[in-house]
């Protein structure tokens, strides 16, 4: 072939040619810039109107977010400090930014609200990254939400231990049970037997330990001193924390085929979902003292607590019947044929793959919650929101708006906003399709 | 062939409620109801007994009852010696007010945002990436205390309005008015107006606006006869009648001629001693509320659209350019159906969400239902378990109403499959 080509043609190239660099105007930033800005008139219109929207905001809102009224004790003392500039009051956040977080928890004590903090920081390690925390750590997880209340009410070290032991007994009535009877009754004889020590037995042996052994008592504080972020975070949490199981079993029994079952499980998520959690909060500050024995008085913010827990597993209900949903009908005949029984199908094939379908919505719901603490303002609980009216109240700040709710916005921003990049994170961790 | 003998038939022994399928779920829907049945009860009793003790009965008869409160925004005729019922009927309609407002802005900005965030512009798609992370992430309460805020702090007083050299000015040709107590803008007045239809004698509505309303659904329904038509001669001929004008006549002029009968024009706001007068007094508190809300459900409306668009695969596009089509009939005839069908159920909820947040008003002081029945109501009779119970039932209805619109929606767009 080659010498053919020798004899017909004058010159043939043996070598390729070295590839030539792309034109400067195709890639690196101004080809970037062209692509992205630039390509076409619209888009360039609308880059400039851009640009030209956050400059005028950066050049409005920089300087008035640098300003050097840090030390500042009022109001007014901010205005002689500007001397007539615009400029952010930020001494109201310098005076009151431990109110915003801690309420009127007394200071002295404002170590149990941190370590509470801390303690639920190190609790939600191992359930949320699995893979850098030891496993044996899930048994303080399993502890923390006895030792939280008591942390952050005070009191008798007792009282958690004997909620505790409640459910430690409940526990092995229900392995003792599983030998003999199905999950189902079991735990529904586990169950009332947990009820029972709460309600009977629980009282009277912590009388006899008392008299025996020393109380480990911390001071307690009353809800009333409960406020700012940490009464937002501790409503959330325990919400957030209760309506995950609730809202599993609100969900299997919306899709149960008992018609029974299904029917109060329907009325009681539709019947949540339909009405504003305003109204269900009116209901625990007013009515519940009317729906329960005469003299029974218990505190405000285990009542919201409760409220808001029923509030959200109506949601978290639908968020999983939504996943149990869109999870293949091989999936239930399989877990049949392998002959695995209800509550073993559920919870080894079913759960598993449901909660991962619904990790999204299940998280959105989450944050919801966190977001609708808020409400408790309006019932006269002082949460942020509360305490922001507080504060332009006072005589000394009337008339700083901005600053407070910058300071709110960005506390609810941040927890939120992790939220939704730990969901994100979560669900590429558990990613085991092909992609 | 082997024999198969029938088991032998057993007799019902007691462990069978619980070990025999045929008998087990009985036995479980017994005990489920024997408990919800019990725990009714208990309530109940405990009720009653309470009730007793506070020497109070339920009784829905303050309803009928002078209010005795003023109620500042209004959409009928109320004073404060109307009754409890009327004062939360009024409440009722601010809160269907404020819902509709919220829900057509928000609707508005959502799907403009969410289409931006698909923008192939850096820049815009990460503005309103942030726009949306901004307001999602942060309560609507607040959000709604803020814009009130705002409202009351930064507007002028309407005494800054006055004098020779005034520190304020209305604005777009002296029409509208910003002041801290609300906006004045124009309203419609009629000169030769036709009064008002009184409904069961309670409240008028308007018949001015009825026969603009009947009007103008009827230039539309003949408008949408007109394009019929000019689609049957298109079928029949292939060439297709220009009807735009017709049809831009036919909406438009009937509406002009009544206005011009009925005598309209506008009357502007005033100002007379402290404050304005004339025109429609939009009060803070309702403009607080519906920015706050259309704001805060937009963000999520946003991304519902997104979504929606998102879920079209690029097959239909490209399948529909192999058939020819341009891209905005693309558009029209095949994206946004289908983008419609997975959009349409999350954005109802989102509007149940914001009609349920509306709630949020008692906060900035708007009265809607919450603010009437749930809020003074309840202080001034003591009424607690009848109002609030009332006042969820309401919102209970509202809400079941919305999703019955919704499902009859599904059932009619579902994808009809195999």
């Amino acid at each position: 072939m080659s010498d053919t080509h020798a004899e017909t043609v004058l010159f043939v190239r043996e070598t390729m040619l070295e590839q030539q660099e792309p034109p400067s105007s195709i890639v690196g930033p101004v080809g970037w810039a062209r692509s992205n800005l630039f390509n076409g008139w619209k888009n360039s219109l609308l880059t400039g109107l851009s640009l030209a929207f956050v400059l005028f905001l950066l050049s409005g809102l920089l300087p008035w977010f640098f300003s050097p009224t840090w030390n500042a004790t009022s109001l007014t003392e901010c205005r002689e400090i500007l001397a007539g500039h615009e400029g952010a009051c930020w001494g109201v956040i310098r005076e009151r930014w431990l109110q915003l977080l801690f309420g009127f928890y007394p200071s002295e004590l404002y170590w149990r609200p941190i370590l509470t903090l801390i303690l639920l920081l190190v609790a939600l390690g191992p359930v949320l990254y699995t893979d850098y925390f030891p496993p044996k750590l899930l048994y303080f997880s399993a502890a923390f939400p006895f030792l939280m209340p008591w942390l952050l009410w005070g009191g008798s070290i007792w009282m958690p231990i004997m909620v505790a032991a409640g459910f430690a007994i409940g526990y092995f009535v229900f392995v003792a049970l599983m030998k003999v009877v199905n999950a189902g009754i079991s735990l529904f004889v586990a169950a009332v037997a947990a009820i029972v020590w709460w309600i009977f037995l629980a009282a009277l042996v912590t009388n006899g330990i008392a008299s025996v052994v020393p109380l480990v008592t911390l001071e307690p504080v009353p809800s009333r001193n409960f406020g700012g972020f940490m009464l937002s975070v501790t409503i959330g949490v325990t919400a957030i924390g209760c309506s995950l199981p609730i809202g599993i079993v609100l969900a299997l029994g919306r899709r149960s085929d008992l018609p029974l079952v299904k029917l109060l499980c329907v009325c009681f998520i539709e019947f949540i979902r339909g009405v504003p959690l305003i109204t269900l909060l009116f209901v625990a500050s007013v009515l519940l003292n009317i729906f329960l024995p005469p003299g029974t008085n218990f505190d405000i913010i285990l009542r919201v607590m409760i409220m808001v827990t029923l509030f959200a597993s109506a949601y978290m209900a639908e968020v999983i019947r939504g996943g149990l949903a869109a999870l293949p009908n091989g999936q239930y005949e399989a877990a049949d044929a392998l002959g695995l029984d209800y509550w073993k199908a559920q919870r080894l094939i079913i759960m598993p793959q449901a909660l991962k379908i619904s990790i999204p919505g299940i998280v959105s719901t989450f944050i919801g919650v966190f977001k609708d603490t808020t409400l408790v303002s309006i019932i006269g609980l002082i949460d942020p929101l509360g305490l922001a009216n507080a504060i332009r109240a006072d005589t000394a700040w009337n008339g700083v708006y901005w600053e407070l709710f910058i300071f709110i916005g960005a506390v609810f921003f941040i927890f939120c906003f992790s939220m939704s990049r730990y969901s994100m994170y979560l669900e590429r961790k558990l990613q085991t399709g092909h992609h | 062939m082997t024999t198969l003998t029938d088991p032998p038939a057993e007799s019902f022994k007691l462990s069978m409620l619980v070990y025999d399928t045929r008998y087990r779920s009985y036995t479980f829907q017994i005990i489920a109801l024997i408990g919800v049945l019990t725990l009714f009860g208990w309530l109940t009793n405990n009720t009653v007994q309470n009730l007793n003790d506070l020497g109070k009965e339920v009784d829905f008869g303050f309803l009928s009852t002078p209010a005795g409160y003023d109620i500042n925004q209004r959409l009928i005729e109320y004073d404060n010696q109307d009754t409890h019922l009327r004062a939360a009927f009024v409440g009722l309609l601010n809160t269907l007010l404020v819902a509709v407002l919220g829900c057509v802005t928000a609707t508005i900005i959502g799907v403009i945002v969410g289409v931006l965030r698909l923008s192939s512009n850096w820049l815009v798609a990460r503005l309103m990436t942030v726009y949306v992370e901004m307001f999602r992430n942060v309560p609507v309460l607040m959000w709604i205390v803020l814009a009130m805020a705002i409202l009351i702090e930064s507007l002028p007083s309407p005494r800054d309005f006055r004098g020779d050299t005034p520190e304020a000015t209305m604005k777009l040709f002296d029409t509208v008015a910003f002041t801290n107590r609300g906006v004045y803008v124009p309203e419609p007045l009629f000169s030769r107006g036709i009064g008002d239809l009184s409904v069961f004698g309670a409240f008028g509505i308007s018949l001015d606006l009825i026969a603009i309303i009947v009007v103008l659904i009827g230039s539309f329904w003949v408008a949408k006869r007109i394009g019929r038509k000019a689609d049957a001669t298109q079928e029949a001929t292939g060439v297709r009648p220009r009807t735009w004008h017709v049809q831009t006549a036919v909406i438009i002029l009937p509406v002009v001629i009544l206005l011009v009968l009925l005598g309209f024009h506008l009357g502007y706001p005033a100002l007379q001693g402290f404050n304005f007068q004339g025109g429609t007094h939009m009060r803070n508190s309702l403009i607080a509320l519906w920015l706050a809300l259309s704001l805060y459900t937009a963000a999520f409306i946003a991304e519902n659209v997104r979504a929606g668009i998102l879920a079209i695969s690029k097959g239909q596009t490209e399948a529909a350019a192999a058939l020819g089509l341009r891209s905005n009939r693309i558009m029209n005839l095949v994206i946004l159906p289908q983008a419609l069908r997975v959009i349409i159920p999350p954005l109802i909820s989102q509007y149940l969400n914001l009609t349920k947040n509306s709630s949020l008003a008692i906060a900035v002081g708007y009265m809607d239902i919450t603010g009437t029945l749930m809020g003074i109501t309840l202080n001034q009779t003591g009424r607690e378990l009848e109002t609030v119970l009332l006042g969820m039932l309401i919102y209970l209805v509202i809400s079941l109403i919305i999703s019955g619109v919704m499902n009859i929606y599904n059932e009619r767009k579902k994808l009809v499959e195999r």
